[in-house]
């Protein structure tokens, strides 16, 4: 048989050959069996040097191309053969129920904690420091050094939970404020939320242990224009919405003038609803101007600095926000009430 | 309080003025106006009438049938008022008109028509008497309105008594119209009062105050011959307004005065009291006051006397032998100043609070008792001309009240209020005020006035005040301010917190709870939780709530226990405030502590011990970028296990425990749930650094892992081994544990992974670790497997 008719004969093989091949595996062997180095096409090839020039030109390229053309075949092949195994793969797969309930046990932050860290967050955000300050107080830093006086009717038994010590639990945030001022003197700005009790029964609207967050601006020239202005931007950024604020004459001791500040409802935007009582206007937070005997107390010289303060009512900010009824469930530990406040 | 305007009125013009206005200013610049009332406003062509002719209902034994004459006409009315009368003056409401919100139109009563309505004073809202008519025994013309009349038309407002605490001048209505005055800048009317003077050579009354610290000042006058019983309706009609019930002419004059002077009085009867002594008693007796109650008076109670028989609880309320009665035809007069903080504490004490005692308390102007007996004169004498004065007015005045003047300038105004107030303004404002203020030299000097003198106003800021809420805070430009930049960072306690809570509820699904700082005595008893010793509450409403808490743990197992049917497996923390007893300065060493407790009907005690430790370290590397360590410990509360329970330390110092819930406290919650609980000393953790990131170059060359099976003793601790690998060679970055079996023998499978940066490790160079570090193994009983 001459070398033509083994290349055709070939050719013919190996188109048989590739039609059988319906794995990866196989066609592997394949290509060894005809390209390899024992392969038949390699063979054909080692055969070339028995020939003469001329034969060996003419049939070198013919075996080439006949090799190229092996190769390009068994190449495209392989991918037909991947592509065919990979469409197996998926369309066998098994396809997930992504509907099915999800595992929605998640834990949860107190409401009060979350409206904390909120307002935090403002205060943070205007340079404000914020402090930690202990529950259990002397009453030089609850009542002596804020200017409230020896018989003041806040120093009742009835109001102050009094400890056998002569200690007693802080009644207000304010109870800080001293402390504060010496850490830091002036200037200072600084809010220091915390948990105060008063000695009361408790209902729906009354609990003998609440938060409080207070507040203290103290520099050169502080004025109540801009205790004024202060509380109209924190207010309008608590209450997500332009709040207006309006200051009417209120007494606290360390406070000269001190201020009630109401803000216009923002349920009804001050026209008159059920939450303010058809007034527009809701009672929030006490203010005032610090009293000069509370900055001297602190070792700040009056003279030279001012300041104000302010004292919001973080348990009331958190039952408007969240529509809370009973002041009771704050503390009540129940989960059914607290696992609902999962996200800040 | 219930202030009325018609009174206000009488001491400053507001005509022309809308009046809810003002009323609304007054809660801006004073204080808080609670309510608006509107008296008499739907009250419509109610006339005086008189009854001319009176029949009885032929069917009714209540009806009569009358003929009124209202002055346009006569009217038939069916009236069924017991104390009709023919001749009697009576408020008629004619059809046409209306009454307490009824309009008055004709109507068939029994069978007659009647054209109109004779009314009670209950009917008129001038009194809650509606047991008959109202008879008017003024002389008026038939068809005068009532309205026109009497001031029963008013606008009542209602000031919310807490706003008030800090003005004793405010507590009755000439202080409160002076507030007005200043508003609108119109003028306030002085107090009328009858001069007295030509009373001095009467004899005085004998007034002895031995108690000098506790009374102020005693004025008192002595008057007979008071013929009138009755007090006039408009006087009536206004204490009704004012929430006062009118009862005869003095007790009624007597709180008059009080309601529109501020000043409490109490008139005896002379005939009982005679010379009066002030003073305290050395034992405590029993007093009845005037409204029949027997009370106890303690040796701190401030009592008058009369011939040294107690008559009266100062500034509180009278006793019931010296009250003024219905036959009473003189008496003696008391206008009184007392210590206010003695008022409060005995009217707290006593349990008795009184419109007087309420108005002491707040510290009164001393000023005011002779003022207030002038005025008190000038009132009976208009209403009862025929009063004789049989003594001269008597005043001790004990102790008096500094003078206070407060200088400062408009650059101390500006600054404070940060806005530009006149000069002009300025001195306007005190001098409504009352403040009789001078400028000289650009120095302001306001001379504070007695009524705001005893507490109210003492310094610079106080006169702010005075300023600005005349100016209106709503008038303010506002203004930011002016602060130098600085930087602000978080405290580490602070950021501690914030990541401690986020950890426990985000990664492991934990719930935070608030509790109460004291230990809750019934609760602790049902679960078996003892209450350890510690700094106490001394007046507690329960006595279950006394001993503060010295721990977090029993508070987070009371809240395990009653969310049991919440969920299978549920974790509750909190981070709060602990007592540990007292410090050396005597003082609570209070301490912020994180409390843990764990629940599950799922999971293993073990499992769930465990997994409580992974989560206390992942807590240690959260804050601390570093691991606790944890060692096995002996129980120190009835609460924790004996065998299971751990302490947790940082760098050697204790920050807390873990603990398996005590079986006899998690039998008591849920005998088939597993319990645990641990708590870590916040402030401890916040006080220690956090470490630093440490970059190394990781090694170019491969590693070495061995793995050695060890058999360890039955009560060896895995912490007990390391000490046999520590210090071998620095070449050994790692050992981990890979398995770990409690059969037969307790064993366990560790990695020992050694390395270097600067080579690749020699087989036999490994291996002469890994011997010595199964020589040091060996040494405390520990064997490959």
């Amino acid at each position: 048989m001459g070398i033509k008719e083994s290349i055709s004969e070939l050719r013919q093989k190996f188109d048989a050959d590739l039609s059988e091949v319906r794995d990866s595996e196989s066609i592997e062997k394949l290509r060894v069996s005809y390209l390899g180095k024992k392969g038949s096409v390699t063979e054909l090839l080692k055969g070339l040097k028995d020939l003469s020039g001329a034969e060996k030109k003419e049939f070198g390229q013919t075996i080439n191309t006949l090799k190229r053309e092996v190769d390009e075949r068994i190449t495209a092949h392989v991918e037909r053969i991947r592509q065919e195994e990979e469409d197996r793969l998926v369309n066998s797969a098994e396809q997930y129920d992504v509907t099915l309930p999800m595992d929605t046990d998640c834990g949860s932050y107190h409401p009060i904690t979350l409206v904390q860290r909120e307002l935090e967050e403002i205060f943070a955000s205007m340079g404000f420091t914020i402090e930690d300050y202990r529950e259990v107080v002397t009453d030089y830093n609850c009542f002596e050094a804020l200017n409230i006086p020896k018989h003041h009717p806040a120093r009742d038994m009835q109001d102050t939970y009094y400890l056998d010590n002569g200690q007693l639990l802080k009644t207000h945030t304010s109870a800080a404020q001293n402390t504060i001022m010496k850490k830091y003197g002036a200037p200072l700005r600084a809010i220091f939320p915390g948990r105060c009790f008063r000695n009361e029964s408790t209902d729906a609207s009354h609990e003998n242990t609440f938060f409080q967050m207070e507040g203290i601006m103290i520099d050169k020239d502080i004025s109540i224009s801009n205790l004024i202005y202060f509380m109209k931007t924190m207010l309008s950024k608590v209450f997500k919405q332009d709040v207006q604020v309006r200051l009417r004459p209120g007494f606290f001791p360390f406070v000269e003038p001190g201020f009630e500040l109401d803000i216009s409802c923002h349920i009804c935007g001050g026209k008159g609803c059920s939450t303010c009582h058809g007034s527009g206007w809701i009672e929030l937070c006490p203010c005032g101007m610090i009293h000069p005997n509370v900055l001297r107390a602190g070792g700040i010289d009056p003279d030279e600095y001012t300041g104000f303060a302010f004292g919001l009512g973080l348990t009331r900010l958190a039952m408007m926000r969240y529509g809370i009824k009973d002041i009771r469930d704050l503390n009540s530990g129940n989960l059914k009430v607290l696992s609902q406040f999962n996200h800040e | 309080m219930l202030i009325s305007m018609n009174w206000i009125n009488d001491f400053v013009d507001l005509s022309g003025l809308d009046l809810e206005k003002l009323i609304h200013q007054f809660t801006l610049s004073t204080a808080e106006v609670e309510d608006i009332y509107y008296m008499g406003r739907d009250i419509k062509d109610v006339v005086v009438a008189r009854i001319v002719f009176i029949e009885n209902h032929p069917d009714s034994k209540k009806l009569h049938l009358l003929k009124v004459d209202a002055g346009d006409k006569v009217y038939d009315c069916v009236c069924g008022a017991p104390n009709v009368r023919e001749g009697m003056l009576v408020a008629f409401a004619r059809e046409g008109g209306s009454v307490s919100g009824m309009e008055i139109t004709c109507a068939k009563i029994a069978g007659y028509e009647s054209h109109g309505m004779c009314c009670s004073e209950k009917e008129l809202g001038i009194s809650a008497d509606h047991s008959g008519l109202w008879e008017i025994t003024d002389d008026l013309p038939l068809g005068t309105q009532i309205t026109d009349a009497y001031g029963v038309k008013d606008v009542v407002f209602e000031v919310d008594n807490k706003s008030l605490t800090n003005r004793p001048d405010l507590w009755g209505h000439y202080g409160i119209a002076r507030e007005f005055a200043a508003l609108t800048n119109r003028e306030l009317k002085p107090v009328s009062r009858m001069d007295l003077t030509p009373y001095a050579s009467l004899p005085g009354i004998d007034i002895d105050i031995r108690d000098k610290e506790l009374c102020y000042r005693y004025t008192g006058l002595k008057v007979r011959n008071i013929t009138k019983k009755v007090s006039p309706v408009d006087m009536r009609i206004r204490l009704f307004y004012c929430g006062m019930r009118a009862i005869n002419l003095l007790a009624d004059l007597t709180n008059y005065l009080m309601l529109e002077l501020g000043q409490p009085m109490h008139a005896f009867d002379c005939a009982k009291v005679d010379s009066i002594q002030v003073q305290r008693f050395s034992a405590p007796f029993e007093f009845e006051t005037l409204d029949g109650t027997k009370r106890r008076i303690d040796e701190n109670t401030l009592m008058i006397c009369s011939k040294e028989e107690p008559v009266a609880i100062a500034g509180i309320m009278g006793g019931l032998n010296s009250e003024i009665e219905d036959n009473t035809d003189s008496l003696l007069l008391e206008s009184a100043n007392f210590d206010a903080v003695s008022v409060r504490k005995s009217s707290t004490r006593i349990g008795l609070r009184t419109d007087a005692s309420m108005r002491y308390e707040k510290t009164l102007d001393p000023e005011m008792t002779d003022v207030a007996i002038e005025h008190f004169m000038q009132l009976l004498t208009e209403i009862d001309p025929s009063v004789e004065i049989i003594s001269s007015m008597t005043d001790v005045y004990v102790r008096h009240y500094d003078k206070i003047d407060i200088t400062f300038d408009k650059k101390f105004v500006d600054r404070y209020t940060g806005i530009d107030i006149s000069d002009e303004q300025i001195l306007n404002t005190l001098s409504a005020l009352g403040f009789a203020p001078t400028l000289e030299n650009e120095v302001f000097t306001a001379h504070v006035p007695s009524w705001r003198a005893t507490k109210d106003v003492t310094i610079k800021a106080d006169i702010i005040e005075e300023i600005t809420r005349v100016y209106g805070y709503d008038n303010f430009k506002i203004t930011t301010t002016k602060a130098a930049l600085a930087p602000v960072m978080r405290t580490a306690g602070n950021n501690d917190d914030r990541w401690t809570k986020d950890l426990l509820v985000q990664r492991y699904g934990m719930h935070e709870v608030h509790s109460y700082i004291w230990c809750d005595a019934k609760k602790y008893k049902d679960l078996n939780i003892e209450i350890e010793d510690n700094v106490r509450v001394i007046n507690a409403m329960t006595p279950d709530h006394t001993v503060l808490r010295r721990s977090m743990v029993p508070t987070m197992i009371t809240y395990v226990n009653e969310n049991k049917a919440y969920a299978n497996d549920f974790g509750v923390f909190e981070i709060a405030r602990v007592i540990n007893g007292l410090g050396e300065d005597g003082l609570c060493d209070e301490q912020k502590h994180l409390g843990i407790a764990l629940y599950s009907r799922t999971k293993s005690e073990k499992d769930l011990y465990l997994g409580l430790r992974d989560i206390m370290a992942s807590i240690s590397k959260e804050l601390k970028h570093r691991y606790f360590e944890f060692r096995i410990a002996e129980a120190k509360h009835n609460w924790q296990h004996p065998r299971n329970t751990a302490e947790i330390y940082l760098d050697g110092t204790y920050v807390g425990f873990i603990t398996v819930v005590h079986p006899s406290v998690q039998s008591k919650i849920d005998k088939k749930a597993v319990i645990v609980a641990g708590e870590l000393n916040m402030d401890t953790l916040s006080s220690m650094a956090a470490s630093v990131i440490h970059y190394e170059e990781p090694s170019k060359f491969p590693g070495i892992d061995i793995d050695l099976s060890l058999v360890i003793g039955a009560d060896q601790t895995y912490s007990t081994l390391s000490a046999a690998w520590q210090n071998v060679t620095p070449l050994l970055k790692n050992v981990a544990l890979i398995d770990s079996y409690n059969g037969v023998v307790k064993s366990i499978t560790l990695r020992f992974t050694f390395s270097s940066n600067e080579k690749t490790l020699a087989k036999n160079e490994v291996q002469s670790y890994v011997d010595t570090i199964i020589e040091n193994l060996a040494k405390i009983g520990v064997v490959l497997r």
